[in-house]
């Protein structure tokens, strides 16, 4: 075990597995010389010299592809999108050709990619350097998508992302690259892909969260009155761990998923979907969802507080359900919301 | 399977004489694909190259099957040079079960890593920056092998060709850019989208040589390509090539080129590159008149019965479907 910031167990992931197998590379923009502008690859270059630690041009589309093509031929590239709204201008590289490279050879191409992005609001960024983005890659098949929620599974994700034949993209909010906490580091500190975790666990509701929702359930749930959650970090978002949210809702009979991506298309829409035709005998109210709002993400530090969910919007909406049985109105909905 | 295409791969590189019969035989498979989409008998669109063969046997020839070939989505042509069979790449288009990858991809995906061919690019310009990865790990492994993109004058417009290039230049990458400048960007005419003559002058924005090559002959094309590739493995860098050729058929199946103005493809038919470069060979005395009419009888008897293997092979079942998503 060892305490580190996010930042820093990114950086020991990384390092490990390019210790581990000398294919793996990274590039990015400001990730060698500068050690990336999170500090994500801080003394990557050092250690492994510019053949394998390089800064690109700002030109996403173009380095994205190099990934692809290094992958297709036997390299592990590590890219960086530094905010993940810059995939926009490369998604083509990770949705059209590096997930469908697997299948369009006939299974004798992999594409053992990672892209890294910071995602997320909570900064004062605005609304261009703010967004989570998980639906322009939720729905694409051939790709993997992690969502780390702290030091521990960011390195333990991180690692395993690099080990995947697939190619991957590893989400982590940037409001947390600063965050402490213990990490077991090594081999045995890997954690599967596809896997969710449960860091707290009770019997009235099941939580179901991701990346920086994950904080804000435990907050919700380690302050509640009356109630204890099941909250599950699904850590992997596609493909989800049905098994493990099946199984909480059937002992819990309630499920809330607790996302930050705007409300229409979030991912948490499929979590509620299969749990209602898995398990609809064993609910005892409505599944809900609790996201942010259908609207661009505020710059100012109490809009951009208030449009996302918090640990009390978590406590308010939960007690509310397992009060009256019925789903609580969203935030913006109510009377005087927009005052 | 793999041992047929490694063997027709090398015999267009070692044979100028199998140079021509690949462009025949390309030609050929061309017409007839043509013929079956005109006939309904295959489902969806396809994009041939008659009047590209030169381009594609002179690449084919110049690189190795170790190197990295990323190409478009008119690449029929381009697969058979570097080996693939007329079975594999009908197999595709008539999406049989013998087809290249099984009959999953259709016309513009084919794909065989024993050649070097990665799955070609449907997305115009996608294969430029994939070129350039192929080359980096050519750079960071410290093989001699090249990565090549092949793509239309349409792509040197897109965003990915000036990164992909910019990324190759900075890195000194071994790869090869090369443009087949057929003339026109889907219905475009080049003119009407390019503000430049020449493709190959914007390498000189990136610092790399740059170099108009006769597409239409199969020797000029080879020798563009091998002495760009020699200067890739020696670790001098990236080139850019533009290979001056001509669409004779439309973009894509339902189009009957009616932008085309007269007379344009019969003045570039008289410099047919099968043609000109068969007429070479036999003034070379590699070849005679009755070997090129052998070539051709027997070249079209091979490529039918190849489109009839096809017709009469499996569908792939539904499993297929479900297969190489997630390794």
């Amino acid at each position: 075990m060892a305490r580190m910031r996010m930042n820093q167990a990114i950086a020991a992931a990384i390092a490990d597995e390019m210790r581990a197998n000398p294919d793996v590379v990274v590039f990015g923009e400001d990730v060698a010389v500068a050690e990336g502008p999170f500090k994500t690859s801080a003394g990557l270059l050092a250690e492994f010299g510019p053949l394998r630690v390089r800064d690109t041009p700002i030109a996403e589309m173009g380095f994205m592809g190099a990934a692809v093509g290094a992958a297709a031929t036997g390299l592990r590239p590590v890219t960086e999108i530094m905010f993940v709204e810059f995939l926009g201008v490369a998604l083509d590289q990770l949705v059209t050709e590096a997930a469908k490279f697997n299948y369009l050879s006939g299974g004798t191409v992999t594409v053992p990619m990672v892209m890294r992005a910071s995602v997320g609001a909570g900064l004062g960024f605005g609304c261009q350097h703010s967004q989570v983005m998980e639906s322009w890659m939720v729905g694409s098949p051939g790709l993997k998508i992690v969502m780390v929620s702290g030091p521990h599974n960011a390195y333990g994700l991180t690692r395993a992302a690099i080990r995947d034949d697939n190619p991957v993209a590893v989400l982590e909010p940037r409001a947390l690259y600063a965050t402490r906490g213990e990490v077991t580091v090594g081999v045995e500190g890997i954690i599967p892909l596809g896997r969710a975790a449960r860091p707290a666990s009770g019997d009235d509701i099941t939580l179901v969260c991701g990346g920086s929702t994950v904080r804000t359930c435990l907050a919700a749930s380690g302050d509640a009155d009356g109630w204890t959650a099941d909250v599950i970090d699904l850590q992997t978002l596609q493909p989800w761990d049905a098994e493990t949210v099946l199984n909480s809702v059937r002992r819990t009979g309630r499920l809330a998923t607790v996302e930050e991506c705007p409300y229409s298309g979030g991912w948490g829409a499929d979590i509620v979907s299969t749990v209602v035709a898995e398990a609809f005998g064993d609910l005892q109210a409505p599944p809900i969802r609790l996201t942010a709002p259908d609207v661009h993400v505020p710059f100012g530090k109490e809009l951009e507080q208030r449009y996302l969910p918090s640990a009390e919007y978590v406590a308010t909406q939960v007690g509310e359900l397992l009060a009256t049985g019925e789903a609580p109105a969203h935030w913006w909905e109510r009377d005087g919301a927009l005052v | 399977m793999s041992s047929e295409v490694l063997a027709r791969r090398e015999a267009v590189r070692s044979d100028r004489r199998a140079r021509y019969e690949r462009m025949v035989e390309i030609r050929a498979l061309e017409d007839k694909v043509r013929g079956l989409f005109a006939e309904g008998l295959v489902h969806g669109t396809t994009h041939t190259c008659q009047g590209q063969e030169a381009v594609a046997v002179g690449v084919a020839a110049a690189l190795r099957p170790s190197d990295a070939v990323c190409c478009t989505y008119r690449g029929h042509g381009h697969a058979m040079a570097l080996g693939l069979t007329p079975l594999q790449v009908c197999g595709e288009i008539m999406g049989r079960t013998v087809g290249s990858i099984g009959g999953v991809g259709g016309s513009m995906h084919l794909c065989d890593m024993s050649v070097g061919l990665l799955p070609t690019f449907a997305i115009v310009g996608a294969g430029v920056p994939v070129a350039a990865g192929a080359a980096l790990t050519a750079q960071v492994r410290g093989t001699d092998d090249v990565a090549v993109a092949l793509f239309g004058d349409g792509a040197a417009n897109i965003g990915a060709f000036h990164e992909g290039i910019n990324l190759a230049a900075i890195w000194n990458l071994p790869a090869v850019f090369i443009c087949e400048n057929n003339q026109y960007g889907e219905y475009s005419p080049i003119a009407t989208t390019t503000p430049i003559a020449n493709i190959a002058d914007r390498a000189g924005g990136y610092g790399i040589p740059g170099e108009v090559v006769d597409g239409q002959d199969a020797d000029l094309v080879f020798a563009a390509v091998e002495s760009a590739a020699a200067r890739a493995r020696s670790g001098d860098g990236p080139s850019l090539l533009e290979m001056k050729t001509y669409r004779y058929a439309g973009h894509s199946r339902s189009d009957t080129a009616p932008y085309r103005p007269e007379g344009e493809f019969e003045e570039w038919y008289q410099r047919d590159p099968i043609n000109s470069f068969g007429a070479r060979l036999v003034a070379e005395g590699l070849l005679t008149e009755g070997d090129i009419d052998e070539i051709a009888v027997s070249t079209a008897a091979r490529v039918d019965a190849a489109v009839e293997e096809c017709a009469a092979a499996a569908a792939p079942g539904v499993a297929s479907m479900f297969e190489n998503v997630l390794v």
